[in-house]
């Protein structure tokens, strides 16, 4: 398990990041979200060594994480590089090297790798005669082919097209599933949503909510209830404990008060008091997309 | 297909890394750059360029400058008179003969028996505009000398061993320009944040040198082999006899200051961050190069200036072996020389692996010295 404590960072007088706190759990897929300049990159940055923390602790299994250990981890950088002229198997064979594989372990990585995201045929092409999207499946390959202990992958999925999007998706998948926790970083919120076991929601340098996906729905959203009658649902602004969110003659959505007095179900309240006014068509929970969490918890 | 399912998830676990050593990974920077080198047209069109360059300048003298002067000889007596004469002589029968064969250019000169009394050997010279001095040469006599302190080697020698050390020099030095191009394509792709996350900066910064070197080395070996089948091709063995021995003291020499300026090279690379802005840090560098090519060539003939160019850095690497070579320096100067290039490359590579893991993995602009040499704390 990878586990940051309490990091910061500053460029200049600008704080990039303030007390970071979360971990990455072995098996899971954790989606790291934020805004643009929330602090991700910076914080994918530090847990890589590329850049120092000014305060904080990242370890690996307990242990500070040191240069011998971060050369176990897969890394995929925001901005992507790799060496234009080089051909593409040699290239992903040699980083497999430069994480300390054998040569022959590592060509054997590669040719499966390459195999399993539908690059094997361009593996003597140098890189620049790729598609972009290629480049991007060539990226991921590099992050893995040392079989990492830990994979930071920073926005693994933009610019990818949805076919590629569930090649790497797969891979990535397999890794999790071998008990490699993977972090992400994305703002796509849809396919994060789809992807991920926990959450790590960043916003202005500091941790806005962390936790498994569910635990944070349950946390930031079924306060929220649509109610559909027969007739116009108005009444519903007279009834205590609710908050009207939106009202469009027979169909209201309603949001439950942070604190009930009595401490009685006020949606069962709601409900009752629909079913003595006349016929009820629905009455769901509203289930929070994670762009309302997104945006609740920052 | 039928997939191997090798069991990763045991070594998950594992928290004890085995990783590769710094060694391991300068090895496998090095190996890298070598290969792409190796793969470029660039650097065997610039090989080929030096080895034909070097076969030309050894046999095409011989072919158009080679050769001796060739004369008319007007009459039979004056072309017995020429006869041990280290000319070409083609007997005519009056001047006329020789006036035409002169205006055709069919010869340098005509010699004629003198009528007049005035000249002392008895033959007069005609030619076209210019008096013919190497016929001159031939026809006069010149008293015996005896040298006190005779030179071992002819200036003329000296001087072509200066311009050829400080041309594979300048080559060389300017070659490694290479080393910023790699750096700054590492930067601009970013790969680097990639490599830094998994190396030791100061393993990518050896592993460079360490490449760049090997080639250079290559490059070297490769003109060692080919010079001497140039001069004897162009039939100047006895030059050839005379280099030799300079070389053992030139190539120790060349690669020291290679690796100094290889590190300085890096550094320039690592202060940018796009190829079109490498010119304005590249500059401070190509004056290190090209400085101590200048200030040989310049200063040959002045002794004093040619003693302290010997000692310091990036020039001795020239004008130490071109002493050795004219016999100016003792064996001892030229091994404190060589010590002294020595401390020189050990104190630059440090400061350079400072600047270097410093800037490089600052983005935008480009980087100033003292904010790299900051910043690596």
């Amino acid at each position: 398990m990878l586990t940051v404590t309490t990091i910061s960072r500053s460029f200049g007088d600008h704080r990039v990041l303030d007390d970071v706190s979360f971990d990455v759990r072995p098996g899971r897929m954790t989606g790291f979200l934020g805004a643009n300049g929330s602090g991700k990159t910076t914080t994918m940055r530090i847990i890589l060594g590329v850049l120092a923390a000014q305060g904080g602790t990242v370890t690996w299994h307990g242990k500070p994480v040191t240069q011998p250990l971060r050369q176990r981890f897969g890394y995929m950088p925001e901005e992507r590089g790799l060496y234009p002229k080089m051909k593409v198997g040699e290239q992903i064979s040699w980083f497999g090297r430069l994480h300390g594989l054998s040569q022959a372990k590592a060509n054997r990585n590669t040719e499966r790798l390459l195999e399993q995201l539908d690059l094997a045929q361009r593996a003597n092409d140098n890189l620049e005669e790729l598609s972009l999207g290629n480049q991007q499946r060539a990226q991921v390959a590099a992050a893995l082919v040392h079989d990492p202990a830990l994979l930071i992958l920073d926005e693994p999925f933009s610019g990818l097209d949805p076919i590629a999007v569930d090649t790497v998706l797969r891979v990535l998948r397999e890794r999790a599933a071998d008990g490699v926790p993977v972090l992400f970083s994305s703002h796509q919120l849809a396919l994060v949503e789809r992807l991920c076991d926990d959450l790590v929601i960043i916003s202005g340098g500091r941790i806005a909510a962390s936790g498994g996906r569910e635990e944070l729905r349950e946390r930031y959203g079924t306060k929220r209830w649509e109610l559909v009658v027969d007739s116009d649902a108005g009444w519903l602004r007279d009834v205590p404990g609710i908050r009207l969110i939106s009202l469009d003659g027979p169909k209201a959505v309603f949001e439950l008060a942070e604190h009930t007095a009595d401490g009685e179900r006020v949606d069962q309240r709601v409900l009752r008091a629909a079913l003595e006014r006349g016929e009820v068509r629905g009455f769901t929970p509203v289930v929070p997309s994670l762009d309302e969490i997104f945006k609740e918890a920052i | 297909m039928t997939a191997t399912i090798e069991p990763r998830s045991a070594e998950v676990d594992d928290t004890e890394a085995q990783g590769t050593s710094f060694l391991a990974a300068t090895r496998l920077v090095a190996e890298r750059e070598v290969k792409t080198f190796l793969r470029s047209k660039g650097f065997w069109i610039g090989l080929a360029v030096i080895v034909v360059g070097l076969f030309a300048s050894a046999i095409l003298p011989s072919v158009f400058g080679g050769g001796q002067p060739s004369v008319a000889a007007v009459g039979p007596e004056v072309t017995r008179a020429l006869a041990n004469a280290e000319l070409d002589v083609r007997e005519v029968a009056d001047r006329a003969a020789a006036e035409d064969l002169l205006r055709e250019e069919e010869v340098d000169a005509a010699v004629m028996a003198d009528t007049t009394g005035e000249s002392p050997t008895g033959v007069r010279v005609l030619a076209l505009s210019d008096p013919p001095t190497d016929v001159m040469a031939q026809l006069g006599t010149s008293p015996p000398v005896d040298l006190l302190d005779a030179a071992d080697v002819s200036q003329g020698e000296r001087q072509l061993v200066i311009m050829v050390f400080s041309l594979m020099f300048l080559i060389f030095a300017m070659g490694g320009a290479a080393i910023a191009q790699s750096t700054v394509t590492e930067k601009q792709t970013r790969i680097v944040e990639i490599l830094v996350s998994t190396v030791p900066v100061r393993a990518l910064l050896t592993g460079k040198i360490v490449g760049h070197t090997l080639l250079t080395l290559g490059q070297v070996v490769v003109l060692a082999v080919a010079a001497p089948i140039a001069l004897s091709a162009g039939g100047q063995t006895e030059l050839l006899r005379v280099v030799a021995p300079a070389l053992g003291w030139f190539v120790p020499f060349l690669v020291l200051g290679f690796v100094l300026l290889a590190a300085m090279w890096a550094v320039a690379g690592s202060l940018v961050s796009r190829q079109e802005d490498l010119g304005s840090s590249m500059s401070l560098v190509m004056i290190l190069a090209l400085g101590p090519y200048f200030a040989v060539m310049f200063f040959s003939d002045n002794a004093t200036v040619m003693n302290v160019l010997s000692y310091v850095p990036f020039s001795s690497a020239i004008a130490m072996p071109v002493r050795m070579f004219s016999q100016d320096a003792e064996v001892w100067e030229a091994l404190l020389s060589m010590g002294l290039l020595a401390g020189s490359v050990t104190l630059i590579v440090l400061l350079a692996s400072r600047l270097y893991a410093g800037s490089l993995l600052q983005t935008g602009g480009k980087v100033a010295l003292s904010k790299a040499w900051r910043q690596a704390d």
